[in-house]
């Protein structure tokens, strides 16, 4: 966190001052390690037999907070009869396919019924410790190389800090993400937060870190495949579907999901207007389909087929920033078209020019069909608009000075590309130009460049109805009277105001600060902070009072909004037949939940089992000490010649490699390694070995050294430091290389790419790659010029026995 | 400060660098950078990685006026176990026993001009480019500088640098043109710990010396000031610094001495030739003018 | 400057008739020492930003003079970063005037071996017109089952974590209503 938010950072820190303990869990010892009072390095890809020890600790000792357990989640839920665990099935839930490398989900779901006892052995609470029963500090000892005593420690001190007077809060970035089992590894945490109590209450909680300005943003309001805004699905290809069979396909019936129409319908009015209508499905039918997997690795290799030939990269740098950054080339020199924007000349933009592939022969300029277009793009200072940070808060930045020469925001760029399309399919008569041509397209332009007015575009994402614009998402209506182009957005414009800029300094409000920005939804800093009082409404204690129910007034209280409906009592009991959140009672706090509780157990909406365990690495140096099954069954594999895999506990890539960030650089490097005062502080691309390591292989401090997998080979100067300790795990020792990420052959700071060396293998649930884990050799010495670099790579490969494979 | 004949003489400024809570991120290097608009290399020539931890900065000098040191330490295991973690303040390693028995902690450190109370760099500028302000710092006038760099050797703590491509001296100037608007410096107003801060000196010693004394409580005997105390060799600077180890172990000299304790009074015996000088110049110049 | 003046600047000059005895402060002042300003202090404007680097969304304070950046730095008002800023977001007036930055269209044609410089409202143009025809090429009316797809995955696009909620809702609103469904951003990655 000190590392790549030191900002953020400073919260940390004044808590340690006021005697909190700061536990700092990584493979790497960073800047953050410096500042903690433990550091826990464990072996990259083994957070889950942590995490897992950890639930097992609480389980196994009676430490969980059991009023908060039994009243706010599933423990008490009773599963199948037909469900199976991995303790049962060798490592595989029930309904798995190997055929398809897909589960059956069908038996995960609920029997039906509750036991507040906890006590019968088909419930939730029994199934979780039988399931996490044989994660024993000794076995999270073999598996991660934590000592059992370090492991207790940081169980001991996680227990005792939570409960009805003290709360723990766990915090992470892609260091969980990055992997194969990556959705598990948060599902794991929020097991561990929800028996101890930790969620929806101040100081608790589960807080994403995430890298990029907007990146909530970009999530809430999608430029992602599979969702559309407010996190509606975006619909696949059925027979026979419209939207009644969508809304009854995708939202619950009980909880604020119980009104997804209202948030479809209003979306469907914002986008096509007076064109969309009850009579006509309110032109649902304008939406495309999707039939699969459409993620960005997915698009690669539809680039390399020549199924995908024209792209847009806006701010993004895949070249560097991918997994397997030759694929990412390989795909982009085989396009029709290209289109960059970016502010600097990033490798994702002269790959036809300087690409690694263009001096080792495989690609030759001349020989790359691909049209580039670069269109500089403006800086945050030259635009107005509003980025949604790592805590939901929408924060507007106003224009400060005109962009140079040819930079434009993205709002121009978009707005007048779409304008120039419509232009030219004015007179069609294709009915494929109908949702174009019916599409809303129309914002006020102003100053030299006819930039759009990003207000007008945050007026329509709030939403609108017969009165102006709407003030909560509860406004919205699903017969076409309102319109609202993101959902859990709708109040950031209330009263035609722009919440996003709103600015009372924080030291003239309370410590919620609820007057800085405004976040969603409806302005609720803490999620599901009806969880912060018992189910009669009383704050669990009176040190971590946050929101509570004042009977006389009728309402309830909290100095932050609270994230439930505001008058509903603590005794309110659903009517027979009631919908959405009115078939919520008054005491389930997890509102956008069909069942109000917490889920300890899944019983829906994963791909890969309802509750998290540990699976190696697809690649790893050992086998799974759990289970025969070795990694995530149901993990997304590619073939290819440019994917192959190193093979798992494989003597020709011994070695774990992670990849991470530093402090003086920004991720794929774009809006860093081209700026002088950042450039020097981190001149070129280095990796981190330990002593010993160093000692094995024959690396010299300052030297160089040549990094090889089965994808590439690439070299960066050594770094031997302390801080890299070998670890004992599976009986043997275990050597990890550390990797920063940001470099490439562009800019003032430059190097080869880490991420060049990960093959593509994906996460089921979000097909995010494993970038945090993998295996690989490191030899001293630069790696060879030329031809001779694919040559070496092929060496490796024989000698690995995966030459010539396709997976 | 009477001596410096300022008529709205200011009290003493300048600044505590808490390193116990520094997290090396190096935003004071930059921030500095920025806001002086220090020269930056325009081609990767200029930039090497050094091998010293993260450190590629090196050293204080004419383009760097923040610097953050890291250092790298073996400690032994025994400091690093259960119960001794909170002793050292300090994180640890964990599993010491899986493969060998030491921990690791790193320290981190900014560094900076001192701002003497006793300047030897002030003392042996001929040209008065260098001079005390009404906040007690040292700063160099770049309008006056004719990068004579007597100032350089001057230095106790290797601080003030000419620069390659200029010619003339610089070094940290506490922000001069921000603090005289009642501003923070840039590198304090930047530091995300706080690690940094600016004010009063007096009342940053005072601050400084609870600092110290509370993680004495906590069990970090280690902590120690450097350059508080007014009887050192400098006099006491004006920019000081809460360490976790020795001053070695940072690159600061252990006891720094004004490198022209006996200058002053060399001058003022200079003062009655000078005054022949600058009598000299306005006769040389009334002709030159004519 | 007069001689007289020049004379009573000079150091030494001040230090012997002035209170500054060792001619080491206030005689030694040079004019623009006694005039400097904090550039920050002379802005024509001052605008509220966002830092454009990580998620913690740091509060910057820009200063404007001549219609150019003069300086960024923190905003003491925001309650998230207390005017605080990393070396990210202290380099951030270098993001946005380094020389390295690219202010041209740039051309590449197919087969080329050097950039060309192009006309931004050219370049839009020519967007435009292989937008619309790689989407009729690739155009997907139904699988094969005859199942509604109104789509193609012939156009593709990456990017959005670092734009405004605003640039990224027409980039979905857009790309939609082509029927282009493989748009990602680094929330994938």
């Amino acid at each position: 966190m000190a590392e790549c938010h030191p900002v953020g950072f400073q919260w940390v820190m004044e808590a340690k001052n006021r005697g909190a303990k700061i536990i700092h869990v990584d493979p790497r010892f960073t800047r953050t390690s410096a500042l903690a009072h433990e550091h826990v390095g464990l072996r990259a890809g083994s957070d889950i037999a942590f995490l897992g020890g950890l639930i097992n600790y609480v389980l196994s000792n009676g430490k969980e907070f059991r009023d908060y357990v039994v009243a706010y989640t599933n423990a008490g839920a009773i599963l199948r009869e037909d469900f199976a665990d991995t303790e049962d099935l060798d490592g595989l839930f029930s309904g798995f396919n190997p055929e398809t490398g897909e589960y059956d989900v069908e038996s995960w779901a609920y029997e039906g019924g509750s036991d507040e006892t906890l006590e019968h052995p088909r419930c939730v609470f029994q199934v979780l410790k039988r399931h996490y029963a044989r994660y024993t500090p000794e076995v999270v000892a073999d598996i991660c190389g934590v000592s059992p005593e370090q492991f207790l420690d940081v169980a001991e001190a996680i227990t005792a800090n939570s409960g009805r007077r003290r709360t723990t809060a766990w915090v992470y970035s892609v260091g969980w993400t990055h992997h194969t089992v990556g959705v598990q590894y948060i599902r794991a945490a929020s097991i561990l937060q929800l028996l101890l109590g930790n969620i929806g209450r101040p100081g608790g909680g589960i807080l994403a870190l995430r890298g990029h300005a907007s990146i909530q943003g970009s999530t809430d309001i999608p430029t992602l495949f599979n969702i559309l805004p407010g996190y509606i699905p975006m619909p696949h290809a059925h027979q026979h579907l419209d939207l009644d069979m969508f809304v009854g396909l995708d939202a619950g019936k009980t909880g604020f999901w119980g009104n997804m129409r209202s948030y479809v319908v209003s979306l469907l009015k914002a986008w096509w207007g007076e064109h969309a209508t009850a009579e006509n499905d309110f032109r649902f039918d304008h939406l495309p389909r999707l039939t699969g997997d459409h993620g960005t690795y997915q698009t690669v290799y539809n680039q390399l087929s020549g199924k995908c030939k024209g792209y847009f990269l806006a701010g993004e740098n895949p070249a560097v920033g991918s997994a397997n950054g030759k694929l990412q080339r390989l795909g982009m020199a085989n396009l029709d078209w290209l289109v960059v924007r970016d502010m600097q000349l990033i490798e994702s933009a002269t790959f036809w020019q300087d690409g690694p592939e263009i001096a080792t022969g495989e690609l030759a300029s001349e020989e790359i069909g691909t049209e580039v277009f670069f269109l500089p793009a403006a800086s945050h200072v030259e635009k107005d608009g509003s980025f949604t940070n790592t805590q939901r808060l929408l924060q507007w930045h106003h224009k400060a000075v005109e962009p140079p020469g040819d930079a434009r925001s993205e709002l121009w760029f978009y707005y007048h590309l779409g304008r120039l399309i419509r232009d030219k399919l004015r007179d069609s008569t294709d009915p494929r130009d109908v949702p174009l041509r019916e599409l809303t397209w129309s914002y006020p332009t102003h100053g030299p460049t006819d930039e759009p007015d990003a207000e007008s575009v945050l007026a329509e994402i709030n939403g609108s109805g017969p009165d102006g614009p709407l003030a909560t998402f509860t406004a919205l209506a699903d017969d076409g009277s309102t319109s609202c182009g993101c959902w859990i957005y709708c109040g950031v414009y209330a009263d035609g105001h722009n919440h996003a800029a709103d600015r009372v300094p924080g030291a003239k409000q309370d410590w919620v600060a609820s007057r800085w920005a405004w976040a969603w939804p409806s302005n609720r800093r803490i999620l599901y902070n009806r969880a912060s009082a018992d189910p009669d409404g009383n704050p669990w204690s009176e040190r971590k009072r946050y929101v509570w129910w004042d009977a006389e007034k009728g309402t309830w209280i909290s100095p932050d909004v609270p994230d439930f409906e505001a008058t509903k009592p603590p005794d309110y009991t659903p009517p027979a037949g009631a919908r959405a959140q009115d078939a919520l009672s008054g005491s389930d706090p997890f509102i956008m939940q069909a069942d109000g509780k917490a889920w300890l157990f899944a019983p829906a909406g994963l791909t890969d089992g309802p509750l998290p365990t540990h699976y190696e690495p697809h690649e790893s140096p050992v086998d799974n000490p759990l289970y025969t099954q070795q990694a995530n069954p149901a993990r997304q594999t590619f073939g290819g010649e440019h994917n192959r895999y190193n093979p798992v506990a494989n003597e020709i890539y011994p070695y774990v490699f992670t990849t991470y960030r530093l402090t003086e650089h920004h991720t794929a490097g774009g809006m860093s390694r081209g700026l002088p005062y950042l450039s020097e502080l981190q001149p070129e691309f280095f990796c981190e070995v330990s002593p010993q390591l160093a000692e094995e292989t024959g690396l010299e401090h300052g030297g160089w050294a040549t990094i090889i997998s089965a994808r590439t080979a690439i070299e960066a100067r050594v770094l031997v430091t302390e801080r890299i300790k070998p670890l004992r795990v599976r009986g043997r020792t275990i050597h990890q290389v550390g990797l920063p990420y940001h470099w490439g052959s562009n800019g003032l700071s430059t190097g080869d790419s880490a991420n060049d060396l990960l093959s593509v293998v994906l996460d089921p649930n979000v097909h995010i790659q494993e970038a945090k884990a993998a295996t690989c050799d490191i030899r001293p010495g630069r790696r060879p010029r030329g031809a001779a670099l694919p040559e070496l790579v092929r060496e490796y490969q024989r000698r690995a026995g995966v030459e010539g494979s396709e997976a | 400060m009477s001596e410096s004949g300022y008529a709205d003489a200011q009290p003493r400024m300048g600044f505590f660098t808490d390193t116990s809570v520094c997290i090396g991120c190096k935003a004071c290097e930059v921030a500095c950078k920025e806001w002086n608009a220090v020269p930056a290399p325009d081609d990767p020539s200029g930039m090497d990685l050094l091998g010293l931890s993260y450190d590629n900065t090196g050293d204080l000098g004419a383009n760097n006026w923040r610097h953050v040191a890291f250092i790298e330490q073996q400690v032994p295991a025994s400091r690093v176990n259960k119960s001794d973690v909170d002793n050292l303040g300090m994180p640890t390693i964990g599993a010491p026993e899986q493969e060998d028995d030491t921990g690791v902690r790193w320290l981190m450190s900014s560094d900076v001009c001192k701002h003497c109370t006793h300047a030897a760099c002030l003392d042996v500028c001929p040209t008065g480019a260098l001079f005390r302000t009404e906040f007690d710092t040292v700063v160099v006038q770049p309008d006056i500088c004719n990068g004579c760099g007597y100032c350089v050797p001057a230095c106790p703590y290797g601080v003030i640098e000419k620069r390659e491509d200029d010619g003339r001296a610089f070094k940290c100037t506490l922000c001069y043109d921000r603090i005289g608007d009642g501003l923070e410096p840039a590198c304090a107003k930047a530091c995300p710990t706080d690690s940094i801060q600016y004010g009063e000196v007096s009342e940053l010693r005072q601050r400084a010396v609870e600092r110290k004394q509370a993680l004495h409580a906590d069990g970090v005997t280690e902590a120690r000031l450097y350059g508080d105390d007014p009887d050192d060799g400098v006099g006491g600077t004006g920019a000081f610094f809460l360490l976790l180890d020795e001053p070695e172990v940072y690159g600061l000299p252990p006891d720094p001495v004004v490198t022209t304790r006996d200058l002053p009074a060399m001058w003022r015996r200079a003062g009655a030739a000078a005054l022949g000088v600058a009598a000299a110049v306005v006769a040389s110049f009334a002709g030159a003018r004519r | 400057m007069g001689i007289r003046q020049w004379v009573e600047g000079w150091p030494v000059y001040r230090q012997l008739t002035g209170a500054d005895r060792l001619g080491l402060g206030a005689a030694a002042q040079s004019d623009r020492s006694k005039r400097l300003r904090a550039r920050t202090e002379d802005a024509d404007s001052v605008v509220q930003s966002v830092c454009p680097y990580c998620a913690v969304g740091c509060g910057q304070r820009v200063y404007v003079k001549d219609g150019a950046v003069s300086q960024i730095e923190g905003d003491p008002d925001s309650p998230i970063s207390r005017g605080r800023l990393c070396p990210k977001g202290s380099a951030s007036k270098q993001l946005v005037t380094s020389p390295n930055r690219v202010d041209r269209v740039l051309y590449r044609r197919p087969y080329g071996t050097e950039w060309e410089s192009l006309p931004l409202d050219t370049a839009m143009d020519m967007i435009a017109d292989r937008v619309i025809k790689t989407r009729r090429e690739t155009w997907e009316d139904t699988d094969e089952n005859g199942v509604r797809l109104n789509r193609t995955e012939g156009i593709a696009s990456l990017g959005g974590a670092t734009l405004d909620n605003e640039e990224n809702y027409l980039m979905k609103k857009l790309y939609t209503s082509l029927g282009a469904v493989q748009i990602e951003n680094q929330a994938r990655i």
